[in-house]
């Protein structure tokens, strides 16, 4: 089975007819329920639950502190490539679009490396644009095995491998994979996503997946929020996470919710998700799957990101740079999308403790 | 009355062991020993941060505190045999909690690798005290395969939701030779206190400690729990009746 027959299950589901039979006493039940069901946590992402977002905040905080701690574990992607073969409407990377294209030499992946290193961070997203042709599996390996030297944890944020492949990234020393379906309407996808090996639906929604099978330690999903209905892309992704943690129950699953930022490119998002919906998916995440990690980015505001340590998310980046060699190169590229958070590492660190909580650095060891 | 509990041949002097995992910050962790008494602390393996002079825990724990690293993360027994190895060759001391954990969802502990991972490292003279669910025929099995304690767990952990293996841990201290030390589960100090006048030889705690309003306070009062359940325990408790026994009772005029 694969989570595309999930998915089918529910692709021709009446979400409107679904919320507009949503009672008060039911959202209050739900939310005080221990644990709950796919349609339960798709009733807490409704409007009426909307109203409820109070009490949906109150138990998420009891639930993230009980199961994490009053702890947020930091990391901070490193780009280094930005050649892309596709033709996403809504990304700076699109071939169509006319931008400066680098891909770091090995050395310079290590000047970069050192630099995020030396600012304390010891889990690294190793992320290149979709380009078999110029970041290869063996370009992606040797960059691995230079930040094996300065980093405790790798993931991996790169075009969908075999299930062969991932194995041979996890024996190389990655850990963590990352995959955003983007959007999971497969129609709206077909329509986003216009040339390239990504119009294969079914392969990247299969992606993670293969990921678990290749053994790979944290397994981090999500779909790029203004693209389509949130309601509908957010309870996709927290079934597509509970069918991941129900099947590979030895691997850490997370999500992660990216809202579109302007990029390079004139599309704009379709759905404007504002504040109180974006918490309103973090706290049904969270009442659905106590135990999924959930990663909050510099895409949001600083001020945003202060106001929600402690309250479901679990992690969060620090000291971003979406441009490859953003740290430590000259001759800058351009980023795949403009940051709102641009706070330093020692920043975020501060801001964690000053809400009493600890940042973690280190929440693996290479073994 | 003399009441120690030796483990690995060392004497401790208390028997509350402290998790590290979830504090607000490691700057804490010496207030929160000194509060609780607790002399062994453990500390997951993957947490430590070695180069770091700020955020390494070890920098805050106290030199006369046993350090027990963790397994955490562990999924089969080789990874666990391995994280043991590092951590011993990394500095960090002889003993080690087994924790082999294959299920994301519930974080019950995977007995049947624990056991192996025990049997490895237990020959390679290391001091195991494994985490486990608690059953009877694993515990044999881990004191065959040479660990120094058992450590069952009250409830899944970071529940609190206190001693919910009550029956099966009470069999595995009638019927083990080893110290029978309940972790994970236990979330208010009256129930760390159960354990002890149930005849656990120690607990072990972090949610409820760590993630409390006031650690340093709550610490204190998992001591106290710990002290007080124990001289229960040695005390002999009196039976439990199912009717009131008055001490001038109704039937009294009828004599002896």
């Amino acid at each position: 089975m694969s989570f595309y027959e999930k998915y089918l299950e529910y692709r021709d589901f009446d979400f409107e007819e679904f919320a507009s039979n949503l009672t008060d006493d039911y959202i209050i039940k739900v939310i005080n329920k221990e644990r709950i069901n796919e349609l339960e946590f798709l009733s807490l992402l409704s409007p009426k639950a909307g109203k409820y977002i109070e009490f949906m905040a109150q138990k998420s905080r009891k639930l993230t502190l009980q199961h994490f701690g009053r702890v947020i574990f930091l990391y901070t992607p490193i780009y280094v490539a930005n050649y892309c073969v596709n033709q996403c409407v809504y990304c700076g990377f699109n071939i169509s679009n006319n931008i400066v294209r680098k891909k770091l030499t090995i050395e310079e992946v290590e000047q970069e490396a050192k630099i995020i290193s030396d600012t304390g961070l010891k889990h690294i997203l190793l992320l290149t644009g979709e380009s078999r042709l110029h970041s290869s599996l063996d370009y992606i390996k040797e960059c691995v095995t230079v930040l094996k030297k300065y980093f405790s944890s790798i993931s991996i944020e790169v075009y969908p491998l075999e299930m062969d492949e991932y194995k041979e990234l996890v024996e190389a020393g990655v850990d963590g994979f990352t995959m955003y379906q983007e959007v999971y309407n497969e129609d709206v996808y077909g329509q986003l996503h216009l040339k390239g090996p990504k119009k294969n639906y079914r392969y990247r929604i299969d992606a993670p997946e293969r990921a678990c099978v290749a053994g790979m330690r944290s397994v981090n999903i999500g779909a790029l929020l203004g693209l389509d209905d949130w309601e509908r892309e957010a309870f996709f992704t927290g079934i597509h996470a509970q069918y991941l943690q129900n099947k590979y129950q030895d691997a850490e699953i997370s999500v992660s919710i990216p809202r579109m930022r302007p990029c390079n490119g004139a599309f704009q998002p379709k759905v404007n998700v504002n504040d109180k919906n974006f918490v309103q998916i973090i706290f049904a995440f969270r009442l659905f799957m106590p135990r999924v990690g959930i990663t909050l980015s510099t895409r949001e505001r600083p001020e945003f990101r202060d106001n929600l340590v402690g309250l479901g998310v679990t992690k969060m980046s620090a000291g971003s740079s979406t441009e490859v060699g953003g740290h430590a190169i000259d001759s800058k590229s351009e980023g795949q999308f403009d940051i709102s958070d641009t706070r330093n590492v020692e920043q975020i660190k501060e801001l964690i403790y000053s809400k009493g909580f600890q940042p973690v650095f280190k929440d693996w060891q290479q073994i | 009355m003399q009441d120690k509990l030796t483990i690995g041949g060392i004497e401790l002097g208390s028997r509350l062991l402290l998790g590290t995992g979830k504090f607000p910050s490691n700057a804490i962790i010496p207030q929160v020993i000194k509060s609780s008494g607790a002399k062994v602390i453990t500390v997951a393996l993957r947490r430590i941060d070695f180069d770091s002079e700020d955020e390494n825990i070890l920098k805050h724990i106290p030199k006369d505190c046993i350090l027990m690293p963790n397994t955490s993360g562990a999924r089969n027994a080789d990874e666990a045999v391995r994280i043991a190895r590092i951590a011993r060759a990394a500095g960090c001391g002889n003993w080690i909690k087994i924790e082999v954990i294959s299920d994301n969802k519930y974080l019950l502990p995977d007995n049947f690798e624990t056991i192996r991972a025990t049997e490895i490292l237990a020959k390679e003279g290391f001091t195991v005290l494994p985490y486990m669910s608690p059953d009877l025929m694993t515990a044999r099995r881990l004191k065959d395969a040479g660990a120094s304690a058992v450590m069952p767990l009250g409830a899944p952990i970071g529940t609190n939701k206190g001693l919910r293996t009550r029956e099966l841990v009470k069999i595995l201290i009638d019927e083990i030779d080893l110290p029978i030390i309940v972790d994970a589960g236990l979330g208010r100090p009256s129930e760390a206190a159960e354990a002890m006048e149930l005849g656990a030889a120690a607990v072990l705690v972090n949610t409820a400690i760590a993630t409390s309003d006031d650690p340093i306070s709550m610490g204190e009062a998992f001591g106290l729990a710990v002290l007080a359940g124990r001289k229960a325990f040695l005390s002999g408790a009196g039976a439990v009746k199912d009717f009131a026994e008055a001490s001038s009772p109704l039937t009294g005029f009828l004599g002896t």
